[in-house]
């Protein structure tokens, strides 16, 4: 990984110094080892900043739609998944494709700290990956964890490439592997309504409406969200507040639904761990099985499932859980 | 502050009857906003109307709402009140107390109940209804008729003659519809024929009329003022503008043995033929399902003695698309198939006939040359009984509920021709009861009965059989109370009509209501009984109800005059319910113009302050109001909630989904 | 006073039913014409086109009390604005099933296509979805389906 991200920030520098690009987006060093963040860098010093490390799991696209409006070209570096929310937003005619230059760089999975943590990992300075192996190293020592078991929850099913790219920045190819991230979907498909219902009841219940989900999704990037409209009827600042408290998550994901990319950001960032991505992946899993296979964001024109329709589309009384019954 | 009347109608006893309407005032009064409730008996009509106006002017009210019929009755009416006390038409709201509530429910606590949450919910949404103004559109100065029998032909003329270009479709080779298959005309007993082929020359030379035989509508867009129509021209296999309809085709083809549907099946026609002798155009059709040439690719005779070369075996269906600003459909009727009969042993017996196909044995042009002979063995029928309401007014889901109208007359008809010209023959009439209304009508009937000696039968058949080459009417005579049987050589059934089945399929791509008999619905029974609810759409003839000839051509008449009143008009006020977005929250990402049926939808890049002396440059939303056609897909579709639609505004639609779930 | 209100009513579902208002808000028309009964616990809401019909606005009926949620449009092919059904039934068809993942009994939502001339189907179809959703009861998921800490 080290490799890696020598080679980021060299690239990074280069462009910002020929003047090619105005600005790079990318991930900016914090505290710790574990929580870089996203950033925007003007300078070839503010670049020494810069990480590419295990946990960059952020999703950098949307951030384009405001700083591509900025004088000049930006790059920016984009994992596989990014790609396809950065395809989605050139698609709703967000992010203006000509003023990015975008960088792919590689991925093997991204780690959650929290996961890590939750292993009893503390005081962590620095982490290794070798094959399926998280060599954590901590002020007490160095311990070793399996890597699917502190992945990022949406690095767990992720079998994505990339689709867009000026340039690419690959040392290390991700083995390919066959994973179906619709089984916990499906899992929860086979249940009775009361299991499912008491699931979510349990899972919705903990949301504290601190709008990080809608924050950082690339999907969810309007002007204006609906949510804060008073004329939707349904923004909390109308007479019920209520009806957006109770049907938040289930209006946003319609909202997101043949849009969704299936980034996982909103599982990522839920201080609650709500995952949320299992709402989203519904739809997705609908959507495949009604209407044929789709994946948002995997080109950059089009109609989405939803702006489009076929005369003997299943009809709604018999459209469960992706099959007509 | 707004300021709300409401008003509770009674409609007579229609929605008073189940809805307690003072209790539903009483109640009302208190909401929030209203200041003004009131109930009448017909807020419809002027007192109505005038209770309104002057409620608005001296109240002061900012919207109201009127708890009565359907809003697709007479929403209109109220808006144009609301306009005329200086209100805006579009703050009025309806709320349906009688279609939806009055109609249906039948204990009076619940009815009333409903009643009240039906005007709150109005209430909710006049609360946030805004003053539209309506746009204009163009209005394209043709008219097309569907169906090119008595009634279509009538409407057509009326319309050509008021200087207005019309098409008439007629999906069968020649116009003249049903009229054109009867012999004699009641009450006059003029002959069909005589008064009708007049008209169809009339059409056929009309500099204004474009007759599309052989044709039917395929598709229809648009809107009033604005149809675009596409019209299937079926292959006919003869090309209509070299045809001189000399009839050489019809004597040397070799396939004569078609059914021949002018005359009812009775006889035969070639397969390449001319309907009958006046028909409009006169020119040929080949039947495919007939001709050996089409059918085996071997033949040709036609093609071979044709002097002008009109005949083409190559021929294929084409599409005109044209634009129109009316439509009147007048597609008629045919009778009714007996197959649930059996009881008048139609399908077993040669004499067993209908009185459409008796019209053709008593016609000069039909298969006897106008001789009565009775089909079986073409002798002259000496006992003839008519069995009236063959499928009409049938309860037993066998038939027909309703009164197919025009057989009590032209059964009376019927015997009066054959008494008088077969003075020897001995002619019963069964029926249940005679109706007769109309100017000289009940006259005839009587001088069937009184000066021609018809003897009619007040009862019920129950079954004919055949003994011994005899058909045998079994019935009842309700006078006499006894059961008769009636040895007779030709009975006739008065078969019940229906519309003909097509209409279905024009109702659709009309969108035109129809009911569950298929006959297509006025858009007031007794106001506006030519008018379709689909606003530019209007109706004559047996396709909106059971007619007469004389009440068909009334009807025609009308519908033209409605046309052309439209027509007349340079542009049409446009529905100002249009989708709209916020500028202000549109993303400009594009999937509202993905779901338009219209292309009203197109993105434009705009600048917008952000304060601070910041501007930015941002792709948005704008809708093109006179090609938007109000839907509203594209609200659903926008991510952000910027596109709404005035009339049926999200936050309009949520308040009535807030109101209406309160019990 | 006898107070005859005490005795416990059966439980009578609260439906709302959005209706285009080409097709379906016709045929219930046609259905009042003709008298065809239906329970008066139907509430229509008038809509220009089934098309109309933010699944908001189904969540927000639930959310407010209704046991059913019923969209009727024109049939497939006959929309008054051509395609407006079509995407209808793209929405509901995912936001139906959705709504079973969430736990909400599936007969809860319903969509039927009803033309004008359909009055009787109009009546037959309210008819069977009060029965339907009766015999299912009250629905209290979809505001149950969050609870907030302290409730």
């Amino acid at each position: 990984m080290k490799d890696v991200e020598l080679k980021v920030v060299e690239r990074a520098k280069a462009l910002l110094a020929s003047g090619e690009v105005a600005r790079v987006v990318g991930w900016k060093k914090g505290d710790f080892c574990f929580d870089p963040s996203p950033a925007v860098f003007e300078s070839v010093e503010e670049l020494d900043g810069l990480v590419y490390n295990w946990f960059c799991g952020a999703n950098l696209s949307k951030y384009l739609i405001e700083i591509s409006k900025k004088e000049g070209k930006t790059a920016v570096f984009l994992k596989p998944c990014d790609t396809y929310s950065f395809n989605q937003l050139i698609k709703e005619h967000r992010i203006n494709r000509e003023k990015v230059y975008a960088i792919a760089v590689e991925c093997l999975g991204k780690l959650d700290v929290e996961k890590i943590k939750a292993k009893g990992v503390s005081m962590i300075e620095d982490v290794e990956v070798v094959e399926k192996e998280v060599k954590v190293a901590t002020a007490y020592g160095t311990e070793t964890l399996h890597k699917p078991e502190v992945l990022l929850t949406k690095c767990e099913t992720c079998q994505k490439t990339h689709q867009v790219k000026d340039e690419e920045i690959i040392l290390h190819e991700r083995p390919a592997r066959d994973v179906d991230r619709f089984a916990e979907v499906a899992k929860l498909e086979a249940m009775t309504e009361d299991e499912r219902f008491a699931f979510w009841k349990e899972q919705l219940s903990k949301c504290i409406r601190c709008n990080a989900c809608r924050n950082v999704c690339p999907a969810c990037s309007c002007v204006k969200c609906v949510f804060d409209n008073p004329a939707s009827g349904i923004s909390a600042k109308a007479n019920d507040a209520e009806f957006e408290e109770q049907l938040f998550h289930i209006i946003r994901a319609f909202h997101v639904a043949g849009r969704c990319t299936d980034c996982g950001e909103c599982s990522r960032v839920c201080p609650q761990n709500i995952p949320l991505h299992l709402l989203n992946r519904k739809f997705i899993k609908d959507i495949d099985g009604f209407y044929g296979e789709y994946q948002a964001g995997e080109e950059a024109e089009g109609k989405t499932p939803l702006t489009s329709f076929t005369e003997g589309d299943v009809e709604p009384n018999d459209a469960v859980d992706g099959e007509a019954k | 502050m707004q300021r709300i009347g409401v008003f509770i109608c009674w409609c007579g006893s229609n929605i008073a009857a189940t809805v307690d309407v003072v209790k539903v005032a009483e109640t009302i009064k208190n909401e929030p906003g209203v200041v003004f409730a009131a109930n009448y008996q017909y807020m419809c009509s002027e007192n109505g109307q005038q209770l309104i106006k002057q409620a608005i002017k001296e109240h002061n009210l900012t919207g109201i709402v009127v708890g009565a019929c359907s809003p697709r009755m007479h929403e209109a009416t109220f808006r144009k009140a609301a306009e005329e006390a200086g209100m805006n038409p579009y703050m009025v709201e309806i709320a349906n107390i009688r279609e939806h509530c009055s109609w249906i429910h039948k204990d009076m606590e619940e009815t009333t109940e409903k009643a009240v949450v039906l005007v709150r919910t109005a209430i909710a949404k006049v609360k946030l209804n805004a003053p539209l103004m309506a746009g204009e559109s163009p209005v394209i100065k043709r008219a097309l008729v569907i169906g090119g029998g008595i009634a279509g032909i009538q409407a057509a003329l009326d319309i050509a003659d008021a200087g207005f270009e019309v098409d008439i479709v007629e999906k069968n080779a020649t116009i003249g519809g049903r009229m054109a298959q009867l012999d004699k005309t009641f009450p006059t007993l003029d002959c069909s024929a005589c008064i009708l082929t007049p008209k169809m020359v009339d059409c056929a030379q009309h500099e204004k009329i474009d007759i599309l035989s052989y044709s039917e509508v395929e598709e229809v867009k648009g809107f009033v003022g604005n149809f675009n129509v596409k019209i299937r021209r079926k292959a006919r296999y003869v090309d209509e503008s070299k045809c001189t309809g000399c009839k050489i085709c019809m004597e040397k083809c070799p396939a004569k043995k078609g059914a021949n549907e002018f005359n009812m099946g009775l006889d035969n026609r070639p397969a390449i033929h001319i309907p009958f002798a006046q028909a409009i155009p006169n020119v040929a059709v080949i039947d495919p399902e007939q001709c050996i040439k089409l059918k085996t690719g071997k033949c040709g005779i036609c093609q071979k003695f044709c002097g002008v070369g009109a005949i083409d075996y190559e021929q294929k269906d084409t599409f005109v698309e044209r634009q129109y600003g009316a439509i009147v459909v007048a597609t008629g009727f045919k009778p009714i198939a007996l197959d649930n009969f059996n009881e008048y042993g139609y399908a077993d017996n040669k004499d067993v006939i209908t009185s459409l196909e008796l019209e053709r044995l008593m016609n000069a042009a039909g298969p006897t040359g106008g001789v009565l002979l009775r089909p079986s063995d073409k002798q002259h029928p000496k006992v003839i009984t008519f069995i009236q309401c063959v499928g009409s007014r049938d309860s037993s889901g066998c038939g027909k509920p309703y009164c197919s109208k025009i057989c009590c007359m032209y059964t009376a008809k019927h015997a009066m021709l054959i008494r008088e010209k077969y003075p020897d023959t001995e002619v019963h009439v069964f029926y249940i009861d005679v109706r007769t209304p109309g100017k000289n009508y009940d006259e005839f009937h009587r001088r069937a009965v009184e000066q021609y000696g018809v003897d009619y039968i007040k009862g019920m058949v129950g079954k004919v059989y055949n003994e011994n080459g005899k058909l045998m009417v079994q019935g009842s005579n309700l006078i006499d109370n006894e059961q008769i049987t009636i040895e007779s050589d030709l009975v006739v059934l008065a078969t019940a009509i229906e519309p003909e089945p097509s209409v279905r399929k024009i109702a659709t791509l009309l969108t035109a209501s129809i009911d569950t008999n298929n006959f297509l619905t006025e858009s007031h029974a007794k106001l506006r009984p030519v008018e379709s609810p689909t606003a530019g759409v209007y109706l004559a003839g047996v396709c909106q109800g059971p007619k007469d000839i004389p009440e068909t051509v009334s009807q025609a008449s009308a519908c033209a005059a409605k046309v052309i009143g439209l027509l007349v008009k340079d542009k049409l006020k446009t529905n100002p319910c249009v989708a709209q977005p916020d500028e202000n929250m549109c993303n400009g990402c594009g999937q509202c113009a993905n779901v338009c049926p219209y292309g009203a939808i197109t993105y434009v890049d705009k600048e917008f302050r952000l304060g601070g002396g910041k501007t930015e440059i941002r792709r948005v939303a704008t809708v093109n109001p006179a090609v938007c056609q109000g839907c509203g897909a594209c609200t659903v579709t926008c991510p952000s909630g910027a596109m709404d639609l005035k009339g049926f505004s999200s936050k309009q639609i949520m308040s009535e989904v807030e109101a209406i779930c309160k019990m | 006073m006898q107070d005859v209100k005490t005795e416990k009513k059966e439980f009578t579902p609260n439906i709302v039913a959005f209706c285009c208002n080409w097709c379906s808000y016709a045929g219930a028309d046609l259905a009042g014409s003709s008298r065809l009964s239906y329970p008066a616990n139907v509430k229509i809401i008038r809509v220009p086109c089934s098309c109309r019909v933010n699944p908001m606005f189904v969540l927000k009926a639930f959310q407010q009390g209704a046991d059913g949620v019923i969209l009727c449009g024109c049939h497939p092919g006959d929309c008054h604005y051509v395609t407006g059904n079509y995407y209808t039934r793209r929405r509901m068809a995912l936001l139906y099933s959705f709504l079973n993942y969430m736990g909400i009994e599936k007969a809860r939502t319903r969509l039927e296509w009803v033309s004008a001339a359909e009055g009787q189907r109009f009546s037959a179809v309210m008819n069977d979805f009060v029965k339907t959703v009766t015999e299912l009861g009250e629905n209290k998921r979809l505001t149950d389906l969050r609870v907030k800490e302290g409730e």
